[in-house]
C-alpha cells in the first residue's frame, strides 16, 4: 500500500521540477526532488568577451531576470578589481530591489495562493462581507461591496461558461482549503489587481535597463547615463517617474500585500509547525553601501546559521576551499575521484552522466542518480538560502525593522517563535523581507537625488573597458543575494576571454538531491512527515514547494554531454 | 465560456458594455496598425467566437517569455486569458499541477482537436530525450504529440523561433526550433529575447480576431512587427546620418543621445519594433536607455561577434536576402486561413449550393 506520489510538472514555478513521494500509508516518508531539464550556458560563455556575459548568464532565468547579470558583471569587476560609480551602485540597488519587490508579489498572488485559495469558493462569499472583511485589514480603497460584487459577477460568469482555462483541473473544493468564502474572493480579486499593478511597477527596470523581462546591464556601471538637460538620459521626468513606482510599489506592499499574507496566514496556523526542512540557512548578503567588498555595508547581512540557533552567527568564505562544496552522488554527473567525492567550485568538475530511465518514464530510480541538480553543501551542511535565511539573518542580526515585522506577524498570529521554522514561516519571511526592501527603496532614490544634487552624475567607470587593459590572467566570484536565495558567478578570464565560468544558484541549494552521505536537499527533508489527504491532490506538497519560490532553469544550467573534463574551475 | 454562448453574449454577461468593447478592439486594431474602420470589423469577429483554446509548452526556457506575456497592456493577459482564449495548459500559470495538468491538456487537445493553438517556448533538445522531460515524456515526444492535432503553432521567443541561447555554440544539447521539428503544419515565429509583451499578445489577437496567419517575413516572423529593422525607425538615426556617435558610455554622445552604432548597436540588422512600440507601455527600449540593441529577435545572435563591437559586414546576412525570401513567407500566411469559422462558412456554402 505504501505507493509513489509523483507530481510532475510541478507547475506555478520556474522551470522543470518532479517531486516523487515514497508514502508512508497516508504520510510522506522520503521525498525526492529532480530538476529534468538541461540547457548548458556556462559551457556556451567559455571562450567569449567578459564584457558580454551578463547577456548570456541572465538568459538563465527570466523570472528572476536580471540577478544573473548582476551577479555576471560583479563577477567581472571582481575579477578585474573595477569600481564602480556611486549613481550606478545606487541604481543597481533600485533595480535589485524592484525585482525582488515585483517577483515577490507575484510569487504570492500568481504562483503561491492558489495552494491556499479556492477560486471556485469565492462564488459563494457575500460582498458586502468580503467588504468590510477588506476594509478591517487594509486602506486599500478597492474595497467597496460594488467592486467585489462585479469581481464575483466575472467569476461567476467565467466559471459557468464552462472553459475554465488555468483552473481548470485544480483541487477546488479540497478539505485543505480553509478560507472562509469571503478571504477567498478577496484574494482572487487581489490576483487580477496584482498582474495589473506588476505591469506597471516593472517600468522602473525599463527606465534604466531599456525593457523588461531581461533589462541590460554594463560592466563598469549601469548603461543609462543622467543629464538634467537632456531629453535622451536620466532627467527629472524619469526619476519622478521612478519615484511614483516606488510609491506605488510601496502602496501595494503596505495595503494589499502585507494584510494578505497574515490574513491568509491566520486560517493556516498548522503550516506553521510543518515543512521546516533543515532548520540550516546561509546568505551571502547583498545590497552595499560602499561597494561589493565591504560587506559590514550590505542591507542583508552575509553569514549561516545553524541549527536554528539565532545566538550564533557563522562567518562564511566563498573563497575557502574547505566550506562550499558541491556533490554529484545522486545528480546525473560524475567526478573523476568517484561520485562520492565534493569539489569546491574553484575545484569543479562537470561530466554529464545520465543513467536514468528512458523517457517516457513514470518513475525515477531513485537509489541511483535522479537529477540534474547538484547538492551543494556548507562544511558538509544542508542549507537552506532564501527569504526565510534572510529574515533570520537580519532578525540574528539586530536589523531594527525586521525585528519589529517579525515580533508584529508572530503576535498578530498569536503563534511561538518556532513557527518561522516552516512552511508558513518562508511564505511570511518572503512578505516582511519585500516590506523592507521597498522602504529601502525610497532611501536609495533619495540618495541617487542627493548625489545628483551634490553634482555627480556618472554612471560609467571607463578605466578598464578596454580587454587590452586587463591582465593576462584574472579571476573572481559576484554574488548577490536573488529573492530565491544567494547566488554567486565564478569566472576565469585569459587573454581576454572567459576560460570558464561557474554559477552556484539559490534552487540548487534549496532543490538539490541528496548527497554522498544520504542527507536530503531542503525540498526533501522539508516534505517528509507530511499527511497526504488524498494522494492523487496533493495539495500539501505544493504548498510546501511553492513556499520555497522554486526557479529550476537556474538550478539546472550546465552540462557536458562531451564528458570533457573542467580544470581549474569553480563549477555551478 | 458555454459552447453555445459566443464572446460577445460571454462579455456582455461579464458586464463588459458595448462601448468598453469596442474600446478593447479599438487597441486591438491600433496594435495592428490597421485604420479605424478595421475597428467593427474586429469587433464582429471577436465577439462570434467561443474563446478557443490555447495550449502553451514550456522546453528549454527561462519563462521570460511567459514573464513578457503577463507584462502587456493591450491585450493584458488578464483580458486575453479570461476574455479572449481559453489558456487551457500553461506551467507558470495553471492551477493544476501533475497528473492534473496532463489531464488539462489531454482534455484541451481532445475537445479541441484541429482548433487549438500550440504556443511554444524554449528550444527542443535532441541531443538525448533525457536533456529535458515533463511528465517522464521528452520534449521532442510532447511537441509532436500536442502539434498532430493542433491549428497552428507560435514560437514564442528566440528558443522556439531559431534554438536561441541554447542553440548558441557549441550548442551543448543539440537544441532545435519548433520549426526544425514540425514541418506540416503553419509555424508562426515571434522571436525576441523575449519577444515585446504587445508583440506576443498582438499576434494572438491577429488570430483571434481574423482567423488568419499574418503576412510573414522569410523567417516566419510577422511582418507587422518584424517587418522593419530597428535602426530604420530609431530616433536617433539623424545622428547617424550627421555621424555624431557615443564614443564610449557616459560621454557627451551617450549623454545626449546620439548614436550608439560604434558602441556596438545592433539595430540596422536587428528586424523587431523596438523603436516604435518600444516596451512595457511605451516607457523605453534599450538604445533609449543608453545601451545598443543586442540583435535578440534575430537567428544566432548570440554568435555574432560580440555584443560591444560595432557591426562587421559578412556576420549578418544581408537586407536583400531576407527580404527575397519574404515573399515565400507572405504566400504561406495568406494560404494557411484557418478557424473553425472559415471552415464552417465552407461547409455552409457548399450544402447551399
Amino acid at each position: 500500500m505504501n505507493e509513489r506520489v509523483v507530481v510532475d510538472p510541478i507547475t506555478r514555478i520556474e522551470g522543470h521540477l518532479r517531486i516523487e513521494a515514497q508514502m508512508d500509508g497516508d504520510r510522506i516518508a522520503e521525498a525526492y526532488s529532480s530538476g529534468t531539464m538541461v540547457r548548458g550556458i556556462e559551457i556556451i560563455l567559455r571562450g567569449r568577451d567578459p564584457r558580454d556575459a551578463w547577456a548570456f548568464a541572465q538568459r538563465i532565468c527570466g523570472v528572476c531576470t536580471l540577478v544573473h547579470g548582476i551577479a555576471s558583471v560583479r563577477a567581472v569587476e571582481d575579477a578585474l578589481d573595477y569600481e564602480i560609480p556611486k549613481n550606478a551602485q545606487l541604481i543597481r540597488n533600485l533595480m535589485i530591489g524592484a525585482q525582488y519587490v515585483h517577483d515577490h508579489v507575484m510569487h504570492f498572488y500568481h504562483l503561491h495562493a492558489l495552494d491556499w485559495v479556492d477560486v471556485v469558493s469565492a462564488l459563494s462569499a457575500d460582498p458586502k462581507a468580503t467588504s468590510a472583511l477588506a476594509q478591517s485589514i487594509s486602506s486599500y480603497p478597492k474595497s467597496s461591496p460594488g467592486y467585489f460584487a462585479e469581481m464575483q459577477t466575472k467569476i461567476k460568469n467565467f466559471v459557468e461558461a464552462g472553459q475554465l482555462g488555468i483552473f481548470a483541473k485544480a483541487y477546488w473544493g479540497h478539505p485543505a482549503y480553509k478560507l472562509p468564502p469571503e478571504a477567498n474572493l478577496m484574494a482572487v480579486a487581489h490576483y487580477l489587481e496584482a498582474l495589473s499593478w506588476q505591469r506597471d511597477v516593472a517600468r522602473l527596470h525599463t527606465i534604466f535597463g531599456g525593457k523588461n523581462p531581461h533589462p541590460n546591464f554594463l560592466v563598469g556601471g549601469v548603461p543609462s547615463p543622467i543629464d538634467l538637460d537632456s531629453d535622451s538620459a536620466i532627467n527629472s521626468a524619469r526619476l519622478s517617474t521612478v519615484q511614483n513606482i516606488i510609491t506605488q510599489m510601496r502602496d501595494f506592499v503596505d495595503q494589499v500585500y502585507v494584510p494578505d499574507t497574515l490574513a491568509i496566514a491566520s486560517f493556516y496556523k498548522d503550516w506553521g509547525a510543518q515543512g521546516e526542512g533543515v532548520g540550516n540557512f546561509l546568505c551571502y548578503g547583498d545590497f552595499p553601501e560602499k561597494g561589493t567588498n565591504d560587506v559590514s555595508s550590505f542591507l542583508f547581512p552575509r553569514g549561516a546559521i545553524l541549527g536554528r540557533d539565532l545566538s550564533t552567527i557563522h562567518e562564511i568564505d566563498l573563497d575557502a576551499m574547505d566550506e562550499v562544496k558541491e556533490y554529484v552522488a545522486h545528480s546525473w554527473y560524475k567526478y573523476e575521484a568517484g561520485k562520492e567525492a565534493g569539489l569546491h567550485p574553484y575545484e569543479g568538475e562537470t561530466e554529464f552522466a545520465y543513467d536514468g530511465p528512458e523517457p517516457p518514464y513514470t518513475q525515477l530510480d531513485v537509489e541511483k542518480s535522479y537529477s540534474w541538480l547538484k547538492s551543494p553543501r556548507w562544511k558538509g551542511n544542508v542549507m537552506e538560502v532564501g527569504p526565510l535565511a534572510r529574515a533570520l539573518m537580519l532578525y540574528a542580526s539586530g536589523h531594527e525593522q525586521m525585528q519589529e515585522l517579525v515580533n508584529y506577524t508572530l503576535k498578530t498570529l498569536d503563534v511561538p517563535v518556532e513557527a518561522l521554522f516552516s512552511t508558513l514561516g518562508r511564505t511570511a519571511a518572503r512578505t516582511l523581507e519585500t516590506k523592507v526592501l521597498a522602504d529601502t527603496m525610497q532611501t536609495w532614490y533619495d540618495n541617487l537625488i542627493g548625489n545628483i544634487k551634490a553634482g555627480d552624475t556618472r554612471t560609467f567607470n571607463e578605466v578598464l573597458w578596454e580587454p587590452s587593459s586587463w591582465p593576462k590572467k584574472a579571476q573572481g566570484v559576484g554574488f548577490t543575494e536573488a529573492p530565491r536565495g544567494g547566488l554567486a558567478h565564478w569566472i576565469v578570464i585569459e587573454d581576454q576571454k572567459i576560460a570558464n565560468y561557474q554559477a552556484v544558484v539559490p534552487s540548487t541549494w534549496n532543490a538539490g538531491p541528496r548527497d554522498a552521505e544520504g542527507q536530503p536537499g531542503p525540498y526533501e527533508a522539508a516534505l517528509a512527515g507530511h499527511q497526504l489527504y488524498d494522494p492523487k491532490q496533493p495539495v500539501e506538497i505544493l504548498r510546501t514547494i511553492h513556499s520555497f519560490d522554486p526557479c529550476i532553469a537556474c538550478a539546472v544550467h550546465v552540462t557536458d554531454p562531451n564528458g570533457e573534463e573542467l580544470v581549474n574551475v569553480k563549477i555551478r | 465560456m458555454r459552447k453555445d454562448q459566443n464572446l460577445g453574449e460571454y462579455l456582455r454577461a461579464q458586464g463588459v458594455s458595448r462601448r468598453g468593447f469596442l474600446k478593447f478592439c479599438s487597441a486591438t486594431a491600433s496594435l495592428m496598425a490597421l485604420p479605424p474602420s478595421a475597428i467593427a470589423q474586429v469587433a464582429d469577429a471577436l465577439a462570434k467566437a467561443r474563446r478557443p483554446s490555447v495550449i502553451w509548452l514550456s522546453f528549454q526556457e527561462c519563462t521570460g517569455c511567459t514573464e513578457s506575456l503577463t507584462r502587456s497592456h493591450a491585450p493584458t493577459v488578464e483580458s486575453l486569458i479570461f476574455d479572449a482564449i481559453s489558456l487551457d495548459y500553461h506551467h507558470t500559470l495553471q492551477a493544476a499541477a501533475g497528473h492534473g495538468a496532463e489531464a488539462a491538456r489531454m482534455a484541451a487537445m481532445e475537445e479541441n482537436s484541429g482548433e487549438y493553438i500550440l504556443v511554444v517556448d524554449g528550444s527542443i533538445p535532441v541531443g538525448n530525450p533525457a536533456y529535458s522531460t515533463i511528465a517522464g515524456i521528452s520534449n521532442l515526444d510532447m511537441l509532436k504529440e500536442t502539434a498532430a492535432n493542433a491549428f497552428a503553432l507560435v514560437a514564442v521567443g528566440t528558443c522556439a523561433a531559431f534554438g536561441g541561447i541554447p542553440h548558441a555554440n557549441p550548442n551543448p544539447t543539440g537544441a532545435v526550433s519548433v520549426s526544425d521539428i514540425v514541418t506540416d503544419k503553419p509555424i508562426i515565429n515571434v522571436s525576441g529575447c523575449p519577444p515585446i509583451p504587445v508583440v506576443i499578445t498582438g499576434v494572438l489577437a491577429h488570430f483571434l480576431t481574423f482567423g488568419t496567419i499574418p503576412e510573414l517575413d522569410a523567417l516566419g516572423r510577422p511582418a507587422a512587427f518584424f517587418g522593419q529593422n530597428i535602426h530604420d525607425r530609431c530616433y536617433r538615426r539623424p545622428f547617424y546620418e550627421r555621424g555624431q556617435f557615443a564614443e564610449t558610455f557616459d560621454d557627451e554622445g551617450a549623454r545626449k543621445g546620439w548614436c550608439l552604432y560604434k558602441l556596438g548597436c545592433k539595430g540596422p540588422t536587428t528586424y523587431n519594433t523596438c523603436a516604435t512600440l518600444k516596451w512595457n507601455e511605451g516607457t523605453s527600449f534599450p538604445i533609449q536607455s543608453g545601451h545598443g540593441c543586442i540583435g535578440c529577435s534575430e537567428p544566432d545572435f548570440w554568435d555574432k561577434g560580440g555584443f560591444y563591437n560595432p557591426i562587421s559586414a559578412g556576420m549578418w546576412g544581408s537586407r536583400d536576402a531576407l527580404l527575397g525570401a519574404a515573399a515565400a513567407g507572405a504566400a504561406l500566411g495568406v494560404g494557411s486561413a484557418l478557424a473553425a469559422r472559415a471552415r464552417k462558412k465552407k461547409a455552409q456554402a457548399a450544402e447551399e449550393a
